[in-house]
């Protein structure tokens, strides 16, 4: 494989794909096959080949187009046509097999399908800044030479055949990258550590655990363009020095894990994975490891464990992955979206990807926006947008005509803001000021019908389920928080128990072992700070040392 | 003259309490901390078995650092000034020892291990001298299987002392956990009667590493079970010994 090779391929591809004069891109990414993508395409191939019309129309299985709530999602593409002519695609919303007939005609006569037709110049499409969604929606996720076409593999084989490691690291610590697992540390020096780190291997994980509720950002990603998070892996392995990665995804993505496959084979046989890669003697291949759904497993020395074959839990850091990680190892374990960056970042430069975003927080961020909000989806911003751009333009605000309330950020980890910071920048740092965190992603709305007591609840709730239960302030303390935020929820509370509840988000999130039980106390820290007359009004009267007054039973 | 390299085998030089100490690369805060006299607390960790970092009694505080450190598994560094005392840490020790108690079912006064139980020392060294964390007050089984010993969950702190040993000492590996959270459990095999385990050589290791009274030996009335831990260094001397 090089450069010539890879453009020779790209332009193939282009030109077969222009003799065709329509086509339709259908959504095949879980959401939109839960809701009968896949019957539409069988539909839209059976009536094409009974009209004969294969030549003239081609049903095309591509990757997110971000609509999740509105599925099955299908473009119509006019491939002749300039890209810049707004005619030469048309977005459908909710298309079912129902409307198959009538969507192959306005395909075929080049009319415009009004019925089901979804403007794309909404500010949901234009304020949307795409990097690591860039092929999402336009390619076949399970066609190599469609990623390809689309500059794919590109920025590896620029790397591997004019770049040394170091010069890599360089380009990725000069873009501002930092990780998209939750954490937020710096890209480029998480690399660096890990090359200089002494060791006969090295190892590659990407970490595609997603254990967020609610989180589909990786999954998204996955399902959409496999071959990126691949090309980022393979790059991050030439950089520090590792032949070996494992994949690490969750049991329950099962598209996800079949997309992967299907791309780890295609990549072995146009060789940008197994040995010689590009000529050099750089060698790296890829295994998949599967999660059996334990939300700790995310968490990196539990997952590396668990690839091990041991119990998903964690340990102590120091010593950090990147000195003693898998097998005794130094390894590199990033996220699946800090992965997806780095292929734009070798096409196009770091100093590129540092021209996004604010002074500390550089590049992109993809959000699953959720909750009580028009626009449901998948969106990727640029970071230092306000919470207000994307709750009130880009998700077009709360329906119903209720009032918004707050956003949470960060799922179990993270906190709610409210609405007086909406104007708020979305960066690590202000997030964190406004006690919550980028996290990895997730972003629910709630309206003024919601009780930050219960939301408190529910996460607290999910992060005593999740605990591992290794160490001893998790594990009993978010179970005894839980049932003081049950006791709140049922308005049965003491202000001594609030007491308690504060006093034990101290001591959990500062002793404890690893990041869940450190930010299990951060959603009632959050809604405390911000909502702290909710729980205030949950409180029985009480004497004035703060236990319930005894209820006085008439007989 | 050109200054020569450092060798990275020096000694360091550190602060623990206001004790300039010396240590060796690759030793722990709790290592050094113990040769100079200082009794960091700690449950989960016992010298000759591997660093679990679980029980954070033994968090410590380090200078320009915002979070705490469990000195069992931190490695020393040049220049490091740790404080091993502090009223912030003495609170949350205190509360860690609480909730042990408030997790499961601790009743010493018919304990067999009480007064020669390590939690129960633990709790009056930090002077937890009452519980202000509701009892969770489970309810658990014995497993009495055994001929000779016998294994009561309401006791135990989960500290894995008995699955390390048992692996890492005996190598028989019977010991493990089945559960997360609140629901994590010490096992015998896959989750057989201790009796009937094939791989148990009734050695009574585990018996006797652990600090409670979960694991004790059969016969024994309240206050009675006092443990045997003498053993434990020379098996794990012998241990490194034959991997040399
Ligand atoms: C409880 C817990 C769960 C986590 N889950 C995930 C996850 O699902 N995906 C992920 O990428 N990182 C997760 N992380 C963060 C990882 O430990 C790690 O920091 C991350 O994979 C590093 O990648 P990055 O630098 O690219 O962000 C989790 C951390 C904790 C404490
Ligand atoms: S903080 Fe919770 S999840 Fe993390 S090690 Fe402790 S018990 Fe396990």
């Amino acid at each position: 494989m090089n450069t010539e090779t890879l453009e020779e391929m790209a332009a193939k591809e282009r030109a077969a794909a222009s003799e065709i004069p329509v086509r339709l891109n259908v959504c095949a990414s879980t959401s939109c096959l839960s809701r009968g993508a896949d019957e539409l395409t069988k539909t839209l191939n059976k009536q094409l080949r009974t009209a004969k019309q294969t030549k003239q129309c081609k049903v095309r299985s591509v990757g997110c187009m971000g609509l999740c709530a509105k599925g099955p999602m299908v473009e119509i593409e006019c491939p002749a046509k300039p890209a810049d002519d707004p005619e030469s695609r048309q977005l459908l919303r909710g298309v079912t097999v129902e409307d198959a007939d009538e969507l192959l005609e306005h395909a075929m006569s080049g009319r415009k399908f009004e019925r089901l037709d979804w403007p794309t110049d909404t500010p949901f499409f234009t304020r949307q800044h795409r990097i690591v969604l860039e092929n999402s929606g336009l390619i076949d996720p399970e066609r190599i030479e469609d990623y390809i076409a689309r500059g794919g593999y590109a920025g590896l084989v620029k790397a591997l055949t004019e770049y040394t490691p170091s010069q890599v690291i360089d380009e990725v610590a000069r873009s501002g990258l930092r990780g998209r697992g939750g954490g937020g540390f710096p890209t480029g020096i998480k690399w660096a550590t890990v090359a200089k780190s002494d060791g006969d291997r090295k190892y590659v994980i990407c970490n595609a655990d997603e254990g967020d509720p609610g989180a589909f950002m990786d999954r998204s990603v996955l399902d959409s363009d496999p071959h990126r998070v691949l090309e980022g892996m393979i790059t991050a392995g030439y950089a520090v020095g590792a032949s070996h990665a494992y994949i690490y995804v969750r049991g329950e993505y099962p598209l996800a894990i079949l997309r992967l496959k299907r791309a780890i084979n295609q990549a072995k046989r146009i060789g940008v994975l197994g040995t010689n890669l590009c000529d050099t003697p750089f060698a790296f291949d890829v295994e998949i490891r599967l999660g059996a759904g334990a939300f700790v497993c995310g968490e990196e020395t539990a997952l590396i464990a668990s690839i091990e074959g041991r119990r998903g839990t964690p340990r102590p850091r120091p010593p950090y992955p990147a000195s003693y990680g898998l097998w005794g190892k130094p390894t590199l374990i990033n996220n699946v979206e800090t992965f997806a960056n780095i292929p734009w970042i070798m096409r196009h430069g770091g100093d590129a990807l540092a021209a996004i975003g604010t002074e500390r927080s550089k590049g992109t961020k993809v959000f699953a926006l959720a909750g009580t909000i028009v626009n449901n989806g998948l969106i990727e911003v640029p970071m230092g947008i306000t919470l207000r751009e994307i709750v009130e333009e880009i998700g077009e605000g709360v329906p119903d005509g209720k009032a918004f309330k707050a956003v949470q950020t960060g799922g179990p980890s993270g906190g709610c803001i409210p609405a007086e910071h909406l104007d708020m920048p979305v960066d690590y740092e202000s997030l964190v000021k406004a006690g919550s965190i980028m996290g990895s992603g997730g972003m629910v709305v709630m309206d003024e019908t919601s009780n930050m007591v219960d939301v408190a609840r529910f996460f607290m709730e999910f992060c005593k389920d999740e605990s591992c239960g290794k160490c001893i302030p998790c594990r009993v303390g978010t179970s005894v928080m839980l049932d003081l935020l049950e006791k709140l929820c049922k308005k049965e509370a003491a202000p001594r128990d609030l007491e308690l509840l504060k006093e034990l988000c101290d001591v959990v999130r500062s002793t404890s072992l690893c990041g869940l039980g450190q930010t299990a106390p951060n959603p009632v820290l959050s809604t405390l700070r911000y909502f702290e007359d909710e729980y205030e009004s949950a409180l029985q009267p009480a004497d004035e040392h703060g236990y319930a007054l005894p209820v006085l039973q008439h007989t | 003259m050109a200054r020569q390299k450092v060798p990275p085998t020096q000694a360091l030089t550190l602060t623990i309490d206001d004790q300039t100490v010396t240590a060796k690369p690759g030793q722990t805060v709790m290592d050094v901390a113990s040769e100079h006299g200082i009794d960091i607390p700690h449950l989960c960790y016992l010298d000759g078995l591997s660093i679990w970092g679980a029980c954070r009694l033994c968090v410590v505080e380090v200078e320009g650092q915002r979070r705490l450190f469990s000195a069992c598994s931190t490695e020393v560094a040049e220049g490091m000034v740790v404080s091993t005392d502090s009223p912030r840490l003495r609170h949350y020790r205190k509360v860690i020892v609480e909730m042990l108690f408030a997790e499961r079912n601790h009743i010493c006064a018919v304990c067999v291990s009480n007064g020669h139980c390590e939690l129960q020392a633990m709790a009056q060294r930090l002077g937890v001298d009452h519980i202000h964390i509701p009892y969770l007050n489970p309810q658990l089984s014995v497993d009495s299987s055994h001929d000779r010993f016998r294994l009561d969950h309401h006791r135990c702190i989960v500290c894995t002392r008995c699955v390390r040993v048992c692996a890492e000492v005996e190598g028989a590996s019977t010991k493990g956990m089945a559960g997360r959270g609140i629901m994590a459990r010490i096992i015998n095999d896959l989750n057989e009667p201790w009796g009937d385990s094939q791989t148990c050589t009734s050695c009574g290791k585990c018996v006797h590493v652990c600090p409670t009274g979960a694991l004790v030996e059969k016969g024994t009335a309240a206050a009675e079970m006092q443990k045997r831990r003498q053993f434990l260094p020379y098996l794990t001397v012998m241990r490194d010994n034959n991997h040399d």
